[in-house]
């Protein structure tokens, strides 16, 4: 059964139509990639099943119940935790008290065993757990942002352009974290401009087009269409 | 022209007429003059006097420090500070010039010529660029005419008026007396002593900034304890006269001055114990913290216990005049560490606070008074309203935090501001007249009484104020490392992440403008009382601003700070009374220097001491 299902969603700034009708699937244990260009409404709709955003029509039903409308911050008791774009870091706190925020909903012990978990995937940031986060690398940023959405102890995890505004070399390292933490066990959207890495790490994906899914098809296929390469893969 | 883009020169000049225009600027609004009033050392010179050179000694000290010349061109560092005098005294000079009947002709004469000699300068700098003949010529026949227009403009209202005075009334006889140490007669005499005494501050500044560190903090720190006791020779009399008999009192000072004896025994003290400390002090420090914990406590335990005794036994050190000081700062101090939570810790930047004080004065006022408002003749006591006023207090904080919820920053601010209006519109409406009195306010409040006795003083109010102002600090301390405060400094931080990290941001604002409002309604309560009547016109948007003001020039977010602005910028206002409209300028211009050279305030939490790091890091690297 799916973890998460999308149902038709429209979703509307004021009067602009943004979301046509999106549906697609994530299921559980799966790496789904949402690609598309600027303003084809992939962030729309992950801030749609995050809460952000109430769908005028349609349904985001997550493990069995619809939570479409529901409050953001209700969702991230419910196992879904998102990373929001640009990162979104609280920049004058420190790396630790970060961590600490994202286990804000949590009050069982297992947070100082997670706190370890999350160390020991970014070794990184264990070095700067007393440094303020806003004087962190855009790298060191990501991977912060990433480690803090992962202290919920989340079984979705909503990814929003994790490779924005990083150098090349850093972006690799990125996405080869977001495979380590699927290999865990996390399900993971990944909402991605740079079509090419986010194919590589996912199992299936989604193109959106004008507020549209437009193909959807596994990760290797994709990888192979005509139109997608042409489009996003920039292969002619 | 060559010579000012000298960077050196430059500085030394800028600084100079800064520091006249100053002294100009002061003389024209009358501080002077007014500050005269106050002597410092009986007999030997008064605060006016010691604006006058305290200018270009800060000029010459700063020009000093921004050149960073060394001991080795000890001539240019010379140079420089009588550079600095001279200019101090420029503006001033003119003005005296200006001012007297026998040189105004002098004057007039000049003022005409200067539309010709800017233009000539300007023409001949045009020529040097080798700009065509016609040009330089046009150019010099409009900037003669118009800068022409606005001299003879200034010398026509002059000319006609015949006398300063109608135009700038405090350059009159006495300001002139001031400027010119008493040589009103003898002009020349005069300005010259003046200019002596401008040029040799500024030499004695500029010189001051290269004497060796630990000489210079000790001077520097006998002088501004012994000048601050003197500027504030009342407030220091009142303290003193608590503790010592009449006759010691006789030799210590003349009315509200000190003596010239006691005067320099404490400049001789004092600069003794900056030498200590300057010498000795970084070695304390580092002694300290290397001492092993156990000691440390003990050392920090002995600091507190003598903290806690002299908070306890204040009212007995300073007398009834500065109890009552106390008591006001107290007020601001409660208020101070409410508001702190909503725009401290939650970032929600409320300039309506002054509703929370209204509420909690009208409460205790219509429900205690015994006069014809108070309907319920005296039932209730002082003790059994202040939880009712703090409970209403938090119940108007919640009502105005609902419609305001989705609004963030500016937008907020603006909303709560028309809030803290329409209180004030409230309580003086004719609609809430019969409740609450209208403009003629409620009258006949009783003063507390605590076992027996009633609490009428302000030293004995003041332990109300201190025991409420402990409680809330110790609230504070803790919310502010507690789950809540954590997720007030998430939405302080990023609204929308704080969301995500699954926190209600609605619960958690409407939580943080309540629990804030709590305290507002205590310090009005406690302050109706200590006033006795509750009148609307109390109720200003002032409070709110005073409430902001005192939290960030103390340090946002700090509590230690907050106490600290609210003692400054409270009872700083409060101890310079006798300077009417003037500390109003003064707390203005405490404010913009607060703001320019230490905007983090007096005690910075840590928080924002990062985040002001990180502003400069941002100025000085642009690019990444």
């Amino acid at each position: 059964m799916a973890l998460l299902e999308v149902h038709d969603i429209h979703t509307y700034y004021g009067n602009i139509h943004a979301l046509k009708g999106v549906s697609f699937a994530v299921d559980s244990g799966e790496i789904i990639a949402l690609i598309g260009s600027n303003g084809a409404g992939k962030t729309t709709t992950l801030r749609t099943i995050s809460g952000l955003m109430e769908p005028r029509e349609g349904s985001v039903v997550y493990d069995g119940e619809d939570i479409s409308g529901a409050r953001a911050d209700t969702l991230v008791a419910k196992g879904i935790s998102m990373v929001p774009e640009g990162r979104g870091v609280f920049a004058k706190l420190t790396v630790e008290e970060n961590l600490d925020m994202g286990a804000y909903t949590r009050r069982d012990s297992g947070v100082k065993d997670d706190l370890k978990g999350a160390y020991e995937l970014f070794p990184r940031l264990e070095e700067r757990r007393k440094q303020v986060a806003g004087t962190l690398s855009g790298g060191e940023q990501q991977m912060l942002a990433i480690a803090r959405a992962l202290m919920s102890g989340p079984r979705l995890l909503l990814l929003d352009e994790p490779s924005m505004g990083l150098a090349p070399v850093l972006v690799d390292g990125v996405f080869d974290t977001v495979q380590r933490i699927a290999n865990e066990g996390v399900t993971i959207l990944l909402v991605e401009q740079n079509a090419h890495m986010a194919l590589q790490i996912a199992d299936r994906g989604y193109v959106l087009q004008s507020g549209e899914v437009a193909i959807s098809d596994t990760a290797a296929n994709l990888q192979q269409n005509a139109t997608v390469q042409k489009t996003y893969l920039g292969i002619d | 022209m060559e010579l000012l883009r000298s960077q050196n020169l430059r500085t030394a000049v800028s600084l100079g007429l800064l520091s006249g225009a100053f002294l100009l600027f002061i003389g024209a609004v009358g501080m002077i003059e007014a500050f005269h009033d106050r002597e410092v050392v009986n007999d030997v010179f008064s605060l006016g006097q010691l604006l006058l050179v305290l200018a270009p000694f800060a000029a010459g000290y700063i020009a000093a420090e921004r050149t960073g010349r060394t001991r080795a061109d000890i001539m240019s560092l010379l140079a420089d500070g009588l550079l600095v005098g001279l200019l101090t005294a420029l503006p001033t000079v003119v003005l005296l010039l200006f001012n007297s009947d026998e040189y105004r002709g002098l004057l007039f004469l000049s003022l005409r010529g200067i539309p010709f000699v800017v233009a000539t300068i300007i023409a001949w700098q045009l020529q040097r660029q080798g700009k065509e003949r016609q040009l330089v010529i046009g150019s010099w026949l409009a900037i003669a005419a118009l800068v022409g227009i606005v001299t003879f403009s200034f010398a026509l209202i002059f000319e006609i008026k015949g006398d300063l005075r109608t135009v700038l009334v405090n350059i009159n006889r006495d300001w002139v007396d001031v400027v010119t140490f008493d040589n009103r007669n003898e002009l020349i005499t005069g300005i010259l002593t003046f200019t002596f005494a401008t040029v040799a501050a500024g030499i004695v500044g500029s010189v001051f900034r290269i004497l060796p560190p630990i000489p210079r903090r000790a001077l520097m720190y006998g002088l501004a304890v012994t000048l601050l006791a003197g500027a504030f020779g009342e407030t220091v009399r009142l303290i003193l006269q608590e503790n010592l008999d009449r006759a010691t009192m006789r030799e210590l000072f003349q009315r509200d001055t000190m003596r010239q004896r006691p005067a320099l025994a404490l400049l001789v003290v004092s600069i003794a114990v900056g030498y200590l400390w300057a010498r000795f002090g970084q070695e304390a420090r580092t002694g300290f913290t290397q001492l092993e914990a156990p000691r440390k406590r003990v050392v920090n335990g002995v600091g507190m216990l003598l903290f806690a005794g002299v908070l306890l036994m204040l009212p007995w050190l300073i007398g009834r005049t500065l109890s009552d000081v106390a008591v006001t700062i107290g007020i601001f101090v409660l208020m101070g560490l409410g508001l702190n939570i909503a725009i401290g810790l939650a970032g929600l930047l409320d300039l309506g606070y002054v509703t929370n004080y209204a509420v909690g004065a009208y409460i205790l006022a219509v429900l205690t008074s015994i006069g014809p408002l108070g309907r319920l003749d005296g039932f209730f006591t002082f003790w059994m309203v202040i939880p009712v006023a703090l409970l209403a207090a938090m119940f108007a904080g919640f009502v105005f935090a609902v419609p305001v919820l989705r609004m963030r920053g500016d937008y907020l601010a603006i909303a709560t501001l028309g809030f803290g209006e329409i209180i004030g519109k409230l309580a003086i409406s004719d609609w809430l007249k019969p409740l609450i009195g209208g403009a003629q306010g409620v009258q006949a409040i009783p003063k507390p009484i605590f076992l027996g006795t009633e609490l009428k003083n302000p030293e004995q109010l003041y332990y109300i104020v201190l025991a409420a102002s402990l409680v809330t600090l110790f609230v504070s301390i803790r919310l502010n490392n507690s789950r809540t405060g954590r997720q007030w400094m998430a939405i302080r931080e990023d609204e929308d992440v704080a969301t995500a990290m699954g926190i209600d941001t609605a619960r958690a604002k409407l939580l943080a403008f309540t629990l804030s409002a709590a305290t507002g309604g205590v310090a009005g309560a406690i302050f109706a009382a200590k006033v006795g009547t509750v009148f609307p016109n109390s109720f200003t948007v002032f409070i709110s601003i005073n409430v902001l003001s005192l939290i960030i020039v103390g340090g946002i977010a700090s509590n230690p700070g907050i106490v600290v602005g609210a003692v400054v910028l409270i009872g700083m206002p409060e101890l310079l009374r006798e300077f009417s409209d003037f500390r109003f300028l003064m707390y203005g211009a405490l404010l913009i220097i607060m703001m320019i050279n230490r905007p983090q305030g007096f005690i910075p939490s840590k928080l924002v001491t990062h985040e002001v790091r990180a502003a400069v890091k941002a100025k000085v690297a642009p690019a990444k």
